[in-house]
């Protein structure tokens, strides 16, 4: 008897595998495409090779004045002799550590709150969230337990930028979960006071805020209560915030099933311990990623306190680059301060697009 | 809810950072002597009238009153903590309470002394308002200027007198205006306007901030009467003494030739007794002031007097070389003239 | 287990009574607001009267006394603090609406360029959403302001185009048009070719509708459009008179101008809006489900009809409600204008007003409500625009 035998399988095409494929399929599958790609050819060979040339191939790296920028391209000396001005601000040189130490805790007491298998996760970051801020206080403020007061005026750079984002952040949370609550209490008047509250907010500009809050909020207050310029800075941002925090978490109420609310009266819970214990923790659940791309805008609206005089990054960046010894560095200043923010920014967006994968509890379709 | 609990725990750190620094503005000298310190507004960088270094060390001539104040009050010119304003903040921060006292060159005029509710509490700048210009634009008076493009520092009265000036010779401009001078100076560089104007002091100051600054003149006219000096709020008599009288010290204590290093060997001799008088060693002119007898000593000891502040700062003892003019003495041709202490 | 008999009574006591408490709880809640605004007012009086301290709206009647760069109407310095702040007002909207025409612009090409098939064309608007939405706003103002408009040349080496337009570190100098005797003319030209153009549009309409014929409605009206006004132009001459800017003393003088703060503040505003219009966009148009595509195919539309038709309309719905919001930030974030010296709202009124007459609560004030009002109406036309194309279920 005869046996078929198969023919080995031919090798696709040329036309189909490979590059020259993956060219026709992806750049030039067209006459508009093709151009197309032309087209963003020559942006990129516009954009690419001189922005290459000036910050890495002609660009000074080592020295110590303005003087050793010879080439043409980007004068990264700037950056590294005021280095540390751009992260301490005016913090004192010899105390630096200080706030070294206080990131350095932050990082390594937030590590186990990120391992999936940490047991009692949640006792262990409620504790952490409690003893931390009072550390970091003593750490950076210091004038108790032997530490050597240092005065916020004095508090600055990239330090300063993080403390008003997170405090920033930690201050609108819970403001913000209550007035997501009140907006969608059953009570009247509690409702239209919250709305009223997070639509002002939500409708001025945060430069007016802190401008009220930096000269004016001492003027609304009883004679001899007068606070901190930063503590006055960190109340108009925490206001400011909680409304966009406040809408957030309704977004997430709202994703809540009746069902969820009526099996919870049903199981005989009051508000707060339906709220508590049923309700918000689903919600915030599914609201972290939109509460990441807040505290991100946060993050970059901490910039705008240079307005009122406070010098964080951006502001710091300003401030060295009109000292004349070092003129005409703004471009390199800014470029440094953008890829800071950016840095920071971006890790937080992809951090929020992981966790969204993360949490989906598979409600796709 | 772990959230909400670690933010309340911030939420107390933050109240606690804020009443550390509660402070009593009732009575402002009881509220300074309770603190300990002498809160004080200065300008947010002019060289030679108040800037920091890299370290965050203030000085200039308008920090130098602050200093003063503090040396007389509490013998101790460090016990200062100082508040950078814009132009902008600078009166309600004082208004309100945030800063005790403001010394950050600022105009007397009497909408500022009456309608804001201020106090001057002396000069110690004369000034007057100019303009610096790009030696290329072959510019040698201010009647030139028609048509030009003019820097200018928001909120000031230089905003106001540029326009009458302006006006008054029929002339046509186009304001530009920031919120802070190294702004104003980065935008003249760059060809953005043509004039920079403000108080000739702060032109000689700014000057020395571009890159090239002898490629820019300043025009021989004055075209304001600009009386600098620290201002305190209203309805506080005492505490506006204290300013007032540390200032005046520090002029007369040049005119009586008492500086920071003979002042310890006149204090003790009792030869001449108007410097016997304000150095405490005759009469109890201090205790009038509620000051320490020895306030003016410890002025001098550790500002200087008028003479050496202005010499250290702006004259020809810094890089601005700023001749003394309307600021020399009242018997060297100046203006500065000080009550005497009796 | 609870005591049955215990119900009625708990049921009677004021403390579990929920509308009861619901009730008290608001009274507490409004009592506290009214008692705190109540604690607020009386220290700000207090502290006025013995500050000695002006108060009241008085002032905006005072003259001003100070020149500004740019008004869109007529300022002198001798016009008063009111007129000052309709000239930052004005200000204000100019940016804003210009930021959300070219943001929206921007926008909209960059979200369908991340659905382009090209890969280089994605990869590109990619890398562009990814840098200027993770930097912050003022940052990119400074930066256009500071490193870019003034490292123009000055005016006297400026980059001039065509001989009438000109490009320098005083702004953009352009030609302006003043209108000359034939534009009479011209306008009754212009006029008679939109009416016919209207009524030809409704014709097409109402043809198609009778005999299902379609009708090449928008090249037939850009002809009509064009021919008519352009043979009153060829009958009796150029309607418009162009001014053309020419340098004298220190400035061009003559055309229009578009000064480096307003350029640099619109392009950063823009180009940051436009990063998020862009995702908004791709999002949209994602949404839509790929049936509805594979439906308007096989019912024989061209692609571009496809588009028009069938998948913008739906996508529309998605993105309206957070392109207002981001419309909003466009307008809150212009006043950011205060770091390069615009004179906007911000800059203008509360900063140079305010420190002119020391009202700090009443200019600050007037400052919020008219942001306020400027957010409310952005909200307000919004809604009734999403409610006039929302899905009307049947």
């Amino acid at each position: 008897m005869q046996t078929h035998t198969f023919k080995p399988d031919m090798p696709p095409p040329n036309q189909s595998i490979g590059a020259v494929a993956w060219l026709r399929g992806n750049l030039f599958s067209g006459w508009f495409n093709s151009l197309l790609t032309l087209f963003a050819l020559y942006l990129v060979w516009l954009i690419v090779p001189p922005l290459i040339s000036w910050a890495f191939i002609n660009a000074d790296w080592v020295g110590t004045t303005r003087a050793d920028c010879t080439s043409e391209g980007a004068c990264w000396v700037f950056i590294q002799q005021r280095f540390g001005q751009f992260m301490y601000g005016f913090y004192p040189s010899e105390l630096r550590w200080r706030v070294d130490l206080t990131v350095i805790l932050a990082i390594v007491g937030a590590v186990p709150l990120f391992i999936d298998a940490m047991p009692r996760k949640a006792r262990y970051g409620i504790g952490f969230l409690v003893v931390y801020p009072l550390l970091a206080y003593w750490l950076l403020h210091g004038g108790f337990l032997g530490l050597e007061t240092v005065e916020t005026s004095q508090w600055g750079g990239l330090t300063l930028t993080l403390v008003i984002a997170a405090v920033g952040i930690a201050g609108a949370l819970p403001l913000g979960i209550m007035l997501a609550l009140g907006r969608r209490s059953e009570m009247p008047a509690i409702r239209v006071l919250c709305v009223t509250f997070i639509e002002f907010w939500r409708g001025v500009p945060l430069i007016t805020v802190l401008f009220m809050s930096s000269v004016m909020l001492p003027l609304f207050l009883p004679e001899g209560m007068n606070f901190d310029k930063l503590v006055r800075a960190l109340i108009g941002v925490i206001l400011f915030q909680s409304a966009y925090v406040a809408e957030v978490v309704r977004g997430g109420l709202q994703a809540i099933p009746k069902g969820q609310y009526e099996a919870a009266s049903a199981m005989g819970l009051g508000y707060w311990r339906m709220m508590g214990l049923v309700i918000l923790p689903q919600a915030l659940k599914l609201v972290i990623p939109g509460i990441v791309n807040t505290f991100i805008a946060l993050f970059k609206d901490t910039s705008l306190v240079i307005i009122i005089g406070l010098f964080d990054l951006l502001n710091s960046i300003k401030q060295a680059t009109t000292d004349p010894a070092w003129l005409g560095m703004a471009t390199e200043g800014y470029v440094f301060a953008a890829l800071v923010f950016w840095i920071f920014c971006f890790g937080m967006s992809r951090y929020s697009m992981h966790l969204e994968r993360k949490l989906d509890t598979g409600h796709k379709r | 809810m772990k959230m909400a609990k670690s933010a309340l725990a911030v939420f107390t750190t933050a109240a606690v950072l804020g009443v550390s620094s509660f402070a009593q503005a009732g009575a402002t000298l009881d509220a300074v002597q309770k603190k300990g310190f002498v809160q004080c507004g200065i300008s947010d960088g002019l060289p030679g009238f108040s800037y920091a270094d890299d370290k965050g060390n203030y000085m200039g001539l308008d920090v130098d009153v602050c200093r003063a104040v503090a040396a007389a009050l509490f013998g101790d010119a460090t016990k200062v903590k100082y508040s950078p304003l814009t132009a902008k903040e600078r009166f309600t921060a004082l208004q309100s309470g945030e800063v005790d006292v403001l010394s950050r060159n600022t105009t007397w005029t009497s909408s500022r002394d009456a309608g804001l509710g201020l106090n001057f509490a002396g000069v110690n700048y004369y000034d007057g308002q100019g303009f610096l210009v790009n030696k290329k634009l072959g510019v040698t008076t201010a009647k030139d200027l028609d048509g030009a493009t003019v820097c200018i520092q928001a909120g000031t009265t230089t905003e106001l007198n540029l326009s009458d000036y302006f006006r008054a010779n029929n002339l046509k401009f186009t304001p530009i205006t920031y919120d802070t001078s190294d702004e104003s100076a980065k935008s003249l560089e760059s060809g953005r306007c043509d004039v920079l104007t403000s108080d000739q002091s702060q032109l000689y100051a700014q000057r020395i901030k571009l890159g090239a600054p002898d490629e820019y003149v300043v025009l021989p006219e004055v075209i304001s009467k600009e009386p600098l000096g620290p201002v305190v709020r209203q309805g506080d008599d005492e505490w506006f003494n204290i300013v007032r009288w540390s200032l005046f010290a520090m002029v007369n204590a040049e005119e009586l030739g008492i500086t920071s290093s003979n002042v310890e060997e006149k204090s003790k001799s009792t030869g001449n007794p108007d410097v016997a008088r304000l150095l405490g060693s005759e009469g109890q002119y201090g205790n009038d002031l509620k000051l320490p007898p020895d306030w003016a000593v410890q002025i001098v000891k550790q500002v200087g007097n008028y003479g050496e502040s202005f010499d250290r700062n702006v004259g020809a003892g810094s890089e601005l070389k700023i001749e003394r003019g309307l600021n020399a003495l009242w018997n060297n041709g100046g203006l500065q003239y000080a009550p005497p202490v009796r | 287990m609870q005591n049955a008999a215990n119900v009625p009574r708990r049921r009677g006591s004021v403390l579990t009574d929920p509308k009861l408490r619901a009730l008290i709880f608001q009274l507490v809640a409004i009592a506290a607001v009214v008692g705190l605004g109540w604690f607020l007012f009386d220290n700000t009086q207090t502290n006025l009267e013995q500050r000695g301290i002006n108060s009241g709206f008085a002032f905006l009647n005072n003259t001003a006394g100070f020149g500004i760069a740019q008004h869109l109407i007529d300022y002198t310095q001798t016009d008063s603090y009111g007129r000052v702040f309709f000239v930052g007002l004005l200000n204000t909207l100019l940016v804003s609406v210009i930021g959300i025409i070219l943001a929206t612009m921007i926008g909209f090409l960059l979200g369908v360029a991340r659905l382009s098939p090209n890969w280089l064309v994605r990869q590109l608007a990619t890398v562009y959403i990814e840098t200027f939405r993770n930097i912050p706003p003022l940052l990119q103002i400074l930066f256009w302001y500071f490193a870019v408009m003034l490292s123009l040349p000055g005016p006297r080496q400026s980059l001039g185009v065509l001989d009438s337009f000109y490009l320098n570190s005083r702004g953009l100098y352009m030609p302006s048009p003043g209108l000359s005797e034939t534009f009479g003319l011209f306008f009754a030209a212009l006029l008679l070719a939109i009416i016919a153009s209207v009524l030809l549009g409704r014709w097409a309409k109402k043809r198609r509708e009778a005999t299902g014929q379609p009708f090449p409605l928008l090249i037939s009206v850009i002809a009509l459009l064009l021919v008519v006004p352009g043979l009153a132009v060829l009958i009796a001459g150029n309607p418009l008179v162009w001014t053309i800017p020419e340098l004298k003393g220190f400035n061009f003088r003559g055309g229009w101008v578009l000064i480096p703060e307003l350029m640099a503040l619109t392009l950063a505003l823009s180009i940051y809006t436009a990063a998020f219009i862009a995702e908004i966009v791709r999002a949209g148009i994602q949404s839509v489900n790929h049936g509805q595509t594979e439906a308007a195919h096989s019912l024989g539309l061209p692609a571009g009809k496809t588009l028009r038709l069938v998948i913008i309309p739906q996508a529309l719905r998605v993105i309206i409600p957070p392109l207002t919001s981001q419309y909003l930030n466009l307008a809150k974030n212009s006043s950011l204008a205060a770091g390069i010296g615009y004179p906007d709202m911000v800059s203008l009124f509360a900063g140079t007003v305010l420190n002119q007459t020391g009202q700090a609560i009443e200019v600050i004030a007037i400052t919020m409500s008219v942001y306020l009002a400027i957010s409310i109406s952005i909200s307000m036309f919004m809604n009734w625009y999403n409610g006039r194309i929302a899905l009307i279920e049947r």
